[in-house]
């Protein structure tokens, strides 16, 4: 409950800090405002209780996925300062939007009541609609915004819908009082199946899950490259987070009939994203689908739900994001010096930058699941709790699906060792240097060391 | 008091706030002019509103009706953002036909 309020007295403080004509601590105290409330966030572990009639519920859930989205959060500010550089009068506005994005995925992992699910949801969606089209001049921006935008609400609209079947069979918006309905009525009415599949299918949209992909390679192309970051982590382990926890708490006894579409739906996922991706030359685009890709891998996990899968779901998170960060870094700076966002533009990298270039072979090895890095142990995980719950057709599928990926995460480092390029100037600033740095730490620390963090939950 | 549900019953609410949710369902999918698919989302939405309150009614409990003032709050934060982006098009290109949002390779 913390979390959510300092982060959103964060928001407003950046505000203030700039009608103070004070813009350059701006970044400054946005860091280690975060840092702070990582620190606070991290001293509610191990309490159970809830908030403002049951709204808001702090467990170790909620504080372990805050505490890996705080650290996306910072990880983005930082960046944000020099992101924004040419457009510095705006760069509180920008700052508060993004940490406004950040309270509502804290809401998301946090909620205990749909009303707040919903608010959640809304804010980080409508946060990131304005920064997706913040690129007022660039029609690219604009038709990412607009996508995005459409998209988003008429998600919205069939989770609205879902909730009022909900609410129409239970009587209830409380996650309790819908799971303690569903104990005293087994078998509800077909309002009831209606209602969560309406919800299902809002969830498959907004985290990307084929046939409901369609809109996010364009909208992840088109989006400022910082956006994108935020929608492929940030947006991403909000949304699973949140639809674990509303599964798992409400929905468990309506599972079974639900099944099916999940797995084709993952199993979809995981063979249109990582064969998508095989044949794109942006980098951008190629991370977009590898980011539906990884949707598929993380839907493996919700499948496997009525079993503990919260372990898995959040190491995969953490794993995912860690290295999308980095990957996210180095195309902002690759696309800053080369000025196009083509997997080309990395050629040569190994040569002029070798630490960057074994930075983000590092990072794309992560996520193709290679060990010894963090993404293998996440896949493992994964795919070892859906074993163990009966999905092994799937599984293979996903393993296959893995394989594939290895391609294209090759092409760049492919591209990075062996292909020549002019010798030009290529520069990097400090705070990027942190970002990727820290994010590829993170990847081999949690590579060799996998169960301090897997067993945390 | 005798409740309102035996003269018109509730499965007629349901049925009256699914026809316009397909309604928007279906505008939103079939118009290709942004405006009149805001206004299809707008109409999903009020369905919903429409339904909570019956529903709220139904079982005299007033949380539904608390979460229709949330629907329309956030609906409006949501249709001036949505209205932005449009006039930001506007001003590129000139027109509100999404069709003619195709810089994106699809």
């Amino acid at each position: 409950m913390k979390t959510l309020i300092y982060t959103s007295a964060l928001g407003f403080i950046c505000m203030i800090v700039e009608m103070l004509n004070m813009r350059r601590y701006i970044v400054p105290v946005a860091v280690t405002g975060l840092a702070v409330i990582f620190g606070l966030n991290i001293l509610d572990w191990g309490l159970a209780e809830s908030h403002f009639n049951g709204m808001l519920v702090t467990d170790n859930f909620s504080v372990a996925f805050s505490g890996l989205l705080l650290l996306i959060g910072f990880f983005i500010v930082l960046l944000s300062g020099h992101f924004y550089k040419n457009e510095e009068s705006k760069l509180s506005d920008y700052l508060a939007i993004i940490l406004f994005t950040l309270v509502g995925a804290l809401a998301m992992v946090s909620f205990g009541n749909v009303a707040m699910f919903y608010l959640g949801i809304e804010l980080l969606s409508i946060s990131l609609y304005i920064l997706a089209g913040s690129k007022k001049k660039d029609l690219r921006s604009n038709e990412a915004g607009m996508k995005y935008f459409l998209m988003g609400s008429f998600a919205s609209g069939i989770l609205l819908f879902g909730i009022t079947l909900i609410y129409g069979e239970t009587a209830s918006f409380s996650l309790q009082g819908i799971a303690s309905y569903m104990t005293a009525h087994p078998s509800p009415s077909v309002l009831f199946y209606v209602g969560v599949g309406m919800i299902l299918i809002a969830m498959l949209f907004k985290v990307s899950a084929a046939p409901f992909h369609f809109w996010a390679p364009d909208v992840y192309e088109g989006s400022p490259t910082l956006t994108t970051a935020m929608m492929a982590t940030l947006a991403k382990i909000a949304a699973f987070a949140a639809f674990y926890r509303l599964f798992s708490t409400c929905f468990i006894p309506a599972y079974p009939a639900f099944a099916w579409m999940l797995s084709t739906v993952a199993a979809l996922t995981l063979i249109i994203g990582n064969l998508s991706a095989l044949h794109q030359d942006s980098f951008k685009r190629m991370l977009a689908f590898s980011g539906i890709s990884h949707a598929g891998y993380l839907l493996l996990g919700i499948l496997s739900l009525y079993g503990k899968t919260d372990q898995a779901i959040f190491f995969y998170s953490f794993a995912y994001a860690v290295a999308s960060l980095a990957a996210f870094a180095m195309a902002i700076v690759v696309a800053a010096n080369a000025g196009s966002e083509k997997i080309e533009a990395f050629n040569g990298l190994g040569k002029r930058k070798p630490y960057l270039a074994f930075a983000l072979t590092i990072a794309m090895l992560s996520m193709a699941g290679i060990p010894p890095f963090a993404g293998f142990f996440a896949k493992y995980y994964i795919f070892s709790e859906a074993v163990r719950n009966g999905h092994v057709w799937i599984t293979v599928v996903a393993v296959l699906a893995s394989i594939v990926a290895v391609f294209y995460y090759f092409k760049v480092i492919v591209a990075m060792y062996t292909k020549e390029s002019a010798e030009t100037a290529f520069e990097i600033k400090p705070a990027y240097l942190l970002v990727i740095t820290i994010c590829v730490l993170l990847t081999i620390l949690f590579g060799l060391f996998p169960s301090q963090l897997a067993n945390l939950l | 008091m005798e409740s309102i549900f035996n003269i018109v019953p509730i499965q007629y609410y349901i049925f009256i706030s699914a026809v316009l949710f397909c309604i928007g369902i279906l505008g939103v999918l079939f118009r290709r002019n942004s405006i009149i698919i805001f206004m299809s989302i707008e109409l999903m939405l009020n369905a919903v509103n429409l339904l909570l309150v019956a529903f709220s009614t139904y079982h005299n409990d007033a949380s539904g009706q608390v979460f229709v003032f949330f629907v329309m709050a956030v609906a409006a934060a949501e249709v001036a953002v949505g209205l932005a982006i449009l006039v930001t098009i506007f001003r590129n290109v000139h027109t509100v036909d999404i069709d003619e949002l195709k810089s994106l390779k699809n």
